[in-house]
């Protein structure tokens, strides 16, 4: 068997809080491998750790440690100017599409720079290209000479992809891509995304809050909860079939369209908000917000095992909360 | 704008238009007052003061240009290198920075004019030294907000070398209070022409220059106070001129700022 395309392995990320007194854990031990082709999806809370991860898998911040493996070897180990060549390999697209474009570049130079960059061809044809690109992610030619402040949101999230494009990468990490949007421009952009995968064989690392969104597009779906990942299983069985308490939670907190009174699962409201990631709990770091905890969750972090083919969790009592 | 340019064009053509040269002395007409043939009346030699001033232009323009491009030169790498780079090399020359910053300018400039010895271009160079702690902080900190930008992260994930990333994405951005600095600075450094010259450090007699001319009008003021008020309003408009270049050079370098 081949290496995974993006692997991670027990990778933690640690920041010095403002005072430098404590360590903020980002990422505090997560593992797992993304396979060529697919769609691996992340849920999670805000500050449960899921950019980080993002920046982490595409070389924007340095595990402190534990591992990212690039088609099985760290790139880290690479020489500069070898990492610098991979990279293109692994692109990163983010939530916000407006600060991620140079506010003094046109558009036609933010999306040729990554083949200014390679330095391949003449400038005539990188900006050929660079057209066809705008073109490819359906934006007419004449946006190439604006500004991006001139570009709606929704226009400069397709800027955003067409620039990531023109690299032709393998892996590309979309995180939270559609959380800025408006909701009538979300669809569009996702199918677009679905439609680019096709084309470009792109694997993605689908990072979001949006359970609805990753359901959608994901073929493996993790969850992450403070750090850590809670449960991981194809997108299928986490989405009908959750077993971890927290994913069951997530779940329910998805609105659905009928009427209350037709509702069959009743919403399950987590008390409380995400604990400091300075200092997470003993044992079971879900434990203080769980709705069936008990004293062996504080005592010992249960183990990450497989309960079915492909399918992880991390909890001492799967399956004990159900929405219905 | 209009002001400059007929400011340069005077400072380039000074000996073809000024009616005097500027050291001609008539010691039986001193401390004139304005008239036909002395436009702004003379100087306490008898000089016409029209002429010295016109011959003062591109002396004070040179002076007030060479220490803010001094400035700018060593100011504006070392700035970007400390807020981009950040840890031990941003202590060392943030430290450096605090510890220039705590002399009086004048002082500073005084000192240093004594090690590289007197005369206007060397007095300019050490005024330019003394301005340059001020950019390179402003330019720091704004590489600081600045390299924070998604767009830089974008910039490195395509690859891009560090001087890219620093010529492309983080100056551009970062020059605008920068390009505004700079203008203003270019009117203090008129202002320190004039102390300098003043102090028999910059210009030296004859030649004439405004903060020269401003300085000799001085030891006259309570006879010719009129005397102060040709070299004074030159540098206060041209002054004017560089901060009304600097608003137009921001505006027009922000694309935002454009209408369409």
């Amino acid at each position: 068997m081949t290496a995974p395309i993006l692997a991670a392995r027990d990778l933690r990320i640690r920041f010095p809080t403002q005072d430098g007194q404590e360590t903020v854990k980002a990422v505090d031990g997560v593992s797992f491998d993304v396979e060529a082709g697919e769609t691996f999806g992340v849920i999670g809370e805000s500050g449960s750790g899921k950019s980080t991860l993002g920046r982490a898998a595409v070389c924007l911040l340095r595990p402190t440690s534990g591992e990212v493996l690039h088609r099985g070897g760290n790139p880290y180990l690479l020489p500069s100017k070898a990492l610098r060549q991979q990279r293109r390999d692994y692109q990163i697209i983010f939530q916000d599409p407006n600060a991620a474009l140079n506010p003094r570049m046109r558009i036609v130079d933010s999306i040729r720079e990554p083949l200014d960059i390679l330095g391949a061809g003449s400038r005539a044809q990188r900006t050929a290209q660079a057209m066809a690109m705008l073109e490819m992610v359906g934006l007419r030619a004449e946006f190439g000479a604006r500004y991006p402040h001139e570009l709606s949101g929704g226009q400069k999230q397709r800027v955003n992809i067409a620039r990531v494009l023109t690299v032709r990468p393998k892996l590309v990490v979309c995180d939270e891509v559609v959380a800025a949007l408006d909701v009538s421009i979300r669809a569009d952009i996702l199918n677009l995304f679905a439609s680019l995968q096709g084309e470009f064989g792109l694997t993605y690392l689908f990072i979001t809050h949006d359970i609805g969104v990753v359901s959608h597009v994901s073929s493996r779906i993790a969850v992450m909860y403070l750090g850590r990942f809670m449960e991981l299983g194809p997108a299928e069985t986490i989405t009908h079939r959750p077993l971890h308490p927290y994913s069951v939670a997530l779940l329910s907190a998805e609105p659905t369209p009928l009427p209350s009174a037709m509702r069959t699962g009743k919403r399950i409201v987590l008390q409380g908000e995400i604990p400091s990631p300075t200092a997470p709990p003993s044992g079971c770091r879900f434990r203080t917000r769980c709705p069936v905890a008990r004293d062996a969750c504080a005592e010992t972090e249960p183990e990450w095992r497989e309960v079915s083919t492909g399918h992880f969790i991390a909890c001492h009592f799967p399956g004990s909360l159900a929405a219905h | 704008m209009v002001f400059l340019i007929a400011l340069f064009a005077l400072a380039l053509t000074a000996p073809v238009v000024a009616p005097f040269a500027p050291t001609t002395q008539n010691v039986n007409n001193t401390l004139a007052e304005p008239s036909l043939q002395h436009l702004l009346g003379t100087d306490d030699l008898g000089r016409d003061v029209f002429s010295r001033l016109i011959h003062g232009a591109p002396t004070t323009l040179y002076a007030s240009f060479l220490a803010v491009c001094v400035a700018c030169v060593l100011g504006i790498p070392v700035g970007l290198l400390a807020g981009f780079l950040g840890g031990w090399v941003d202590d060392a020359i943030s430290r450096v920075i605090d510890t220039l910053l705590s002399f009086p300018a004048i002082v500073l400039a005084i000192g240093v004019t004594g090690a590289l010895g007197i005369g206007l271009t060397n007095g300019m160079i050490s005024v330019g030294i003394v301005f340059s702690p001020q950019l390179a902080r402003l330019v720091r900190a704004q590489t600081l907000v600045v390299k924070q930008e998604l767009y830089v992260d974008a910039a490195r994930c395509f690859g891009a070398s560090l001087w890219r990333i620093i010529l492309r994405h983080i100056m551009p951005n970062a020059i605008q209070p920068v390009i505004v600095q700079i203008t203003l600075l270019l009117a203090v450094a008129l202002l320190a022409e004039a102390s300098l010259s003043f102090l028999g450090l910059g210009v030296q007699p004859p030649q004439p220059s405004w903060g020269a001319m401003l300085a000799r009008a001085y030891n006259y003021m309570e006879i010719a106070p009129e005397q102060m008020y040709a070299p004074g309003l030159a540098i206060m408009f041209t002054a004017l001129a560089f901060n009304t270049l600097g608003e137009a050079l921001r505006v027009a370098l922000d694309p935002t700022a454009k209408r369409r």
